[in-house]
């Protein structure tokens, strides 16, 4: 009966001694044309089986948006003038990509975990390609890192996760008004002692909605058309401007 | 109060939109020029991609200069037949102008290739008409004779003469034909109308009147700039109509009091004004060229507009 009970137990028993669970203030999100960025709330708790272990417990939050192919040109002088010369083309980079953490990095993410689970911004971009690890190409990724981060596509928000009583949790971001649409993802990683203990992830979408969707569409599927409707509403608000015009004198 | 663009992808203030639109509509109401080549640099600056800001600013020169030429009908000073000569050459330049202009993106020189133009075109012409408008305007402080007004030269020895009786000219089809190829290579790899090449070529190299030049050069950057604006919505998708819509509500507007500002200005006046604005634009972007970047680095999404 007892040794019955014991399996049971085992079975029973997760994987880890700690686990994350989580949910999302929004799981969609629709670009209007009056889309000026959204907020998405994070949250969740640390769900435990037996006391809590030693050590410093830490949570690090990372959203992501959809990856494209990116051509980095480095300008140099040419006859006094500045001109576009070297150029590699990175073959993923994501569009977005954010990460909000309890502390600064050293302190709660060991480097070689950062390594396996691309978690901070430089190793993320390296997942997304092998190219830029070819020495020559370094300064080309660090320039598209800088820019991106200069322009707000790349965020790193140390110590922006609260973590209560080392059990509750949330992480707050603030998503750009130039969000480009696609399948946004969002993953949680928990760690002790600077080890990931449980991960967790979900995805976002980001869709043009409404008058945006179908412009875009239109001009996608149809181009002479939207050609022609753009030429129209031009036409017709240059007539209709000179007509009011002359009412008016 | 912030609106989306769906091509261009980006969030951008919809009053600086319609403000930006309606300067530039003010200008080409104006001068007679399309405002492409104050639109264009504009758009860059506030964050647009480069190839949808060329596109979409076409789009727009299309409003502006409907606008336009309906007063300019009105006041009789188009002349139809040269506007259709220079037509045939604008469609033909349009056409080489896309094909230079997506060779030259694939490349990653297309904004060298536009800010070089710039510099080049609008720094030679703004000085021509410069030194030009000082000289008029001294010479009629002086009160003294004016120039003779129509100096034969080589454009009047070529063959194919066809009669321009708005512009009173009896000229050979050649000489504006090849000025239409040119502003239409221009207008297409600059997104501008090209009515600040196509006004001082008609003054200057084909001897018209000024008082039909603006309204010609109108009709033909409107045919132009329709035609370019299509090209561009069918090889790169890079129009962006919400874009253009908000540039040309402000714009219109701006042409309509323009042309009003217009008649109360002289001639040379308006030649001079106009040609500090080309010049101010030609020595920011020729400074650019030159002065060494804070970023040399630039990044842009292989394979998109």
């Amino acid at each position: 009966m007892i040794r019955l009970l014991i399996l049971l137990f085992a079975f029973a028993l997760p994987a880890h001694a700690e686990q994350v669970v989580a949910g999302l203030s929004k799981e969609s999100i629709g670009i209007t044309a009056s889309f000026d960025g959204s907020e998405i709330l994070i949250y969740g708790a640390v769900k435990r089986y037996e006391p809590e272990p030693e050590g410093r417990l830490d949570v690090i939050v990372t959203l992501q948006g959809p990856s494209s192919p990116v051509i980095v040109r480095r300008k140099s002088r040419e006859l006094g003038v500045w001109v576009n010369t070297d150029a590699i083309e990175i073959p993923s980079a994501p569009s977005y990509y954010a990460v909000a953490t309890t502390g600064p990095r050293q302190d709660i993410l060991a480097s070689e975990v950062d390594a396996i689970y691309r978690i901070m911004i430089p190793s993320a971009m390296r997942s997304f390609s092998d190219a830029i690890e070819r020495a020559n190409a370094s300064p080309f990724a660090e320039a598209l890192q800088r820019i991106r981060i200069n322009e707000g596509f790349y965020r790193l928000k140390e110590g922006d996760v609260t973590l209560i009583e080392d059990t509750l949790f949330r992480a707050d971001f603030q998503l750009p008004a130039n969000l480009i649409e696609g399948d946004y993802l969002v993953r949680i990683f928990l760690l002790r002692q600077e080890r990931v203990i449980d991960d967790y992830s979900a995805p976002i979408k980001v869709r043009k909605v409404g008058l945006e969707r179908w412009l875009f569409m239109l001009s996608q599927d149809y181009p002479p058309l939207y050609g022609l409707l753009s030429l129209a509403i031009a036409v017709f608000a240059g007539w209709a401007a000179a007509f009011v015009f002359r009412r008016f004198r | 109060m912030q609106v989306y663009l769906p091509i261009a992808e980006v969030s951008v203030n919809l009053y600086l939109l319609l403000g930006l639109g309606g300067l530039v509509g003010l200008l080409s109401g104006l001068f007679g020029v399309g405002g492409g080549f104050l639109i264009t640099p504009l758009l860059f600056f506030i964050g647009i991609p480069p190839a949808v800001a060329v596109a979409t600013g076409a789009n727009q020169v299309v409003a502006s200069s409907v606008s336009g030429v309906l007063a300019q009908f009105k006041r009789k000073a188009v002349d139809v037949r040269m506007g259709l000569v220079l037509l045939v050459g604008g469609l033909v330049g349009s056409g080489f102008g896309i094909i230079i202009f997506n060779i030259l993106q694939s490349l990653g020189q297309i904004d060298l290739a536009v800010q070089l133009s710039y510099v080049v075109f609008l720094g030679g012409i703004g000085m021509l008409m410069f030194l030009e408008s000082l000289r008029a305007m001294r010479r009629s402080k002086k009160g003294g004779k004016r120039g003779k007004r129509h100096i034969h030269t080589w454009v009047h020895k070529l063959p194919l003469k066809i009669k321009f009786r708005a512009s009173g000219l009896y000229i050979s089809v050649i000489p504006p034909i090849l000025v239409g190829v040119c502003v239409g290579i221009l207008a297409a790899i600059m997104g501008v109308g090209g009515g600040f090449i196509m006004v001082p070529a008609m003054i200057y190299l084909l001897g018209m009147p000024t008082k039909v030049v603006i309204g010609t050069s109108l009709f033909q950057i409107l045919f132009t700039s329709a035609f370019t604006t299509m090209l561009h919505a069918v090889t790169n998708q890079s129009v962006d109509v919400m874009l253009a819509l908000s540039l040309i509500v402000g714009g219109v507007i701006g042409a309509q009091f323009g042309s009003r500002l217009g008649a109360l200005l002289k001639a040379e006046q308006l030649r001079i004004l106009l040609a500090v604005l080309v010049l101010s634009v030609a020595i920011k972007l020729g400074l650019d060229l030159v002065l060494t970047p804070a970023e040399l680095y630039s990044i842009s999404i292989a394979g998109a507009p």
